[in-house]
């Protein structure tokens, strides 16, 4: 597809990508915009298609359908000089275990073309930026899982590309590593980056994204800024922990009338959408008493994004340990 | 073509560097061959008839044209695992020479297998064995050598791509090739063995290759074995180089 005059502020167009992996179908009709210097998030579960879209995107796999450009490059038939201008980090963290940080990150800028003494300036530079100095002489094989990542991260920003793919950068990775991982990721958006970025947690999504994908069975079933698909579930959220003991379903019945849904009940905690803000936890306190039922705690929330993906696609976007889906997906890839 | 030069020789940079930080690689290439050098020398030796030859002088050559054909080894389980932890993505995502990932692995199996030639070289002549031609001819048999064990990285590098897993590019390797190493003139005489086996270890190019060695390090007659073997090499360098790129392009493409 020719990039016309419109497509001009956008760094990343997609439209109508289809793949499939024998009788998987993979993506089935992907469209998607990404403008410059913005961060989209593309959310789903596991198998939902993201890796492929991402591979796509990064020249790795060839789509069966559909034309997808970035930064006005055709991925498929710019793809080498689409190539000088993506960084791509990804879920498995593709550093090799047996070279140093530094080692690693020169053989990157050396690949993109880089003279052996810039490249090592270069990964000096990323080293210390990503804290990774004092192990930069280290074998990869001695990091932590969140020094991989960061390391992973800090090669695909060798050549200081425009537009990033970052696959998954922190499952797996305990709280702390994730949070520092974020901020990085946060300050590169802040200086410029156009960000494509898939994860299957909704608060990285929440935290990063300006604008939120949400992607299931290979299609976009739905986009826009997070408080866009909080307010398409619509609604505040009214949570009540009961007195151990107390009776959930008279609970239940008594704040029915509240909500046009019925509540839902999991681990002893009610759930129930409720139309308006104002009076519902005066209202909520007098009917669970008139009800005789004892209240342990009792709350009012916005919804998050767990109750959008929740909401759009009836299931909930529990991560799952690497699943089934995307282990498919990847060896289909491999083979 | 510039880019292809410089990528091939970062990529084969960064294999030799990884080496020494991998213990089993590095015991497979100096520990294993000796301690197979020993067993063959002081286990089946004495049962073994060479025609008049000493055993050491008629086993350095055979085994360790084995040996070299064996160090591509490296190429399939290291490509292997290069495509299975993402590597070859991170690879494929960089503007670089594509052919570079494979022909970078090959150049640096040229100096691996220089490696386990000079060790078992050393080991051979410390039990006995000795050159009996000029400092050219051994010369050429050592080039002849490291061309051979190019043309078989080759192969084990479509190998390590073709396959699922390390666990199968190791299996895929030993079943394909150590049969035909043994059927050979490698170890001993293919007189001894029996009519069928005998028929193809005389068209087997191990054959070819170790009686060409022998003919360049301990004058045994050469007859068509010498270019032969280098015709050998190069054919499966010729072969192989191609299928392997193409396998890489292809997976890269898809």
């Amino acid at each position: 597809m020719s990039m016309s005059g419109d497509n001009r502020d956008r760094a990343i167009v997609v439209r109508g990508v289809r793949k499939r992996f024998g009788d998987v179908r993979a993506l089935d009709g992907v469209d998607l915009e990404v403008a410059h210097g913005t961060v989209l998030g593309l959310l789903g579960p596991n198998g939902a298609g993201k890796t492929t879209l991402v591979r796509i995107l990064a020249t790795l796999l060839h789509a069966d359908g559909g034309s997808a450009s970035v930064v006005g490059l055709d991925v498929r038939r710019q793809a080498g000089e689409l190539r000088r201008r993506i960084g791509l980090a990804g879920q498995y963290a593709a550093v090799d275990e047996n070279l140093t940080g530094l080692e690693n990150l020169r053989m990157v800028g050396q690949l993109y073309g880089f003279s052996r003494r810039r490249a090592t300036t270069r990964g000096g530079e990323l080293l210390e930026r990503f804290e990774l100095l004092d192990a930069g002489n280290r074998p990869v094989k001695t990091y932590s899982g969140g020094m991989r990542r960061r390391l992973d991260l800090a090669a695909a920003l060798v050549a200081k590309p425009p537009v990033l793919f970052l696959d998954e950068p922190t499952s797996g990775l305990d709280p702390r590593s994730r949070l520092s991982l974020w901020e990085v990721i946060g300050q590169l958006v802040g200086e410029g980056a156009t960000v494509l970025l898939t994860t299957q947690y909704l608060d990285e999504a929440d935290r990063l994204a300006d604008t939120i994908a949400v992607i299931d069975h290979g299609r976009v079933i739905a986009e826009g800024t997070s408080d866009e698909l909080k307010d398409r579930v619509g609604g505040e959220r009214l949570e009540v922990r009961l007195d151990d003991g107390a009776s959930a379903e008279s609970a239940a019945a008594a704040l029915a009338p509240m909500s046009d849904e019925p509540p839902t009940l999991e681990d002893g905690l009610i759930k129930l959408s409720v139309r308006q803000r104002r009076g519902t936890i005066v209202e909520a306190v007098r009917r669970l008493s008139e009800a005789g039922v004892g209240v342990d705690d009792l709350a009012l929330r916005r919804p998050t994004l767990d109750d959008v993906f929740l909401s759009l696609t009836g299931h909930a976007a529990e991560p799952e340990e690497l699943g089934a889906g995307d282990t498919e997906e990847r060896e289909a890839v491999a083979r | 073509m510039r880019r292809l030069v410089t990528d091939t020789l970062v990529i084969a940079e960064r294999n030799l560097i990884r080496l020494p930080r991998a213990p089993d690689l590095l015991l497979a290439f100096t520990v294993q061959p000796i301690m197979f050098v020993l067993l063959f020398r002081y286990v089946f030796g004495g049962a073994i008839n060479t025609d008049g030859i000493p055993y050491v002088e008629f086993l350095i050559p055979g085994i360790i044209v084995q040996n070299i054909a064996f160090g591509g080894f490296v190429t399939a389980i290291g490509l292997n695992e290069d495509v299975h932890k993402g590597l070859v993505d991170r690879f494929r995502s960089l503007p670089m020479a594509r052919p570079a990932v494979l022909a970078g692995r090959t150049l640096a199996d040229v100096a691996t297998n220089a490696l386990s030639l000079t060790i078992l070289l050393v080991t051979g002549v410390i039990i006995g064995f000795s050159f009996h031609t000029s400092l050219g001819q051994a010369a050429a048999g050592v080039v002849l050598l490291l061309l051979f064990g190019y043309g078989f990285s080759w192969f084990f590098a479509l190998v390590g791509l073709l396959v699922n897993s390390t666990e199968s590019a190791n299996s895929v390797g030993f079943i394909a090739v150590f049969p035909l190493t043994f059927i050979s003139s490698a170890f001993v005489p293919p007189s001894s063995m029996p009519a069928v086996l005998r028929a193809f270890a005389n068209v087997n190019p191990f054959t070819i290759v170790v009686n060409a060695m022998r003919s360049l390090w301990i004058g045994t007659p050469a007859g068509n074995y010498v270019w032969g073997a280098f015709a050998w090499s190069l054919v499966i360098v010729v072969v192989f180089a191609p299928l392997a790129v193409a396998r890489y392009r292809r997976a890269a493409g898809r």
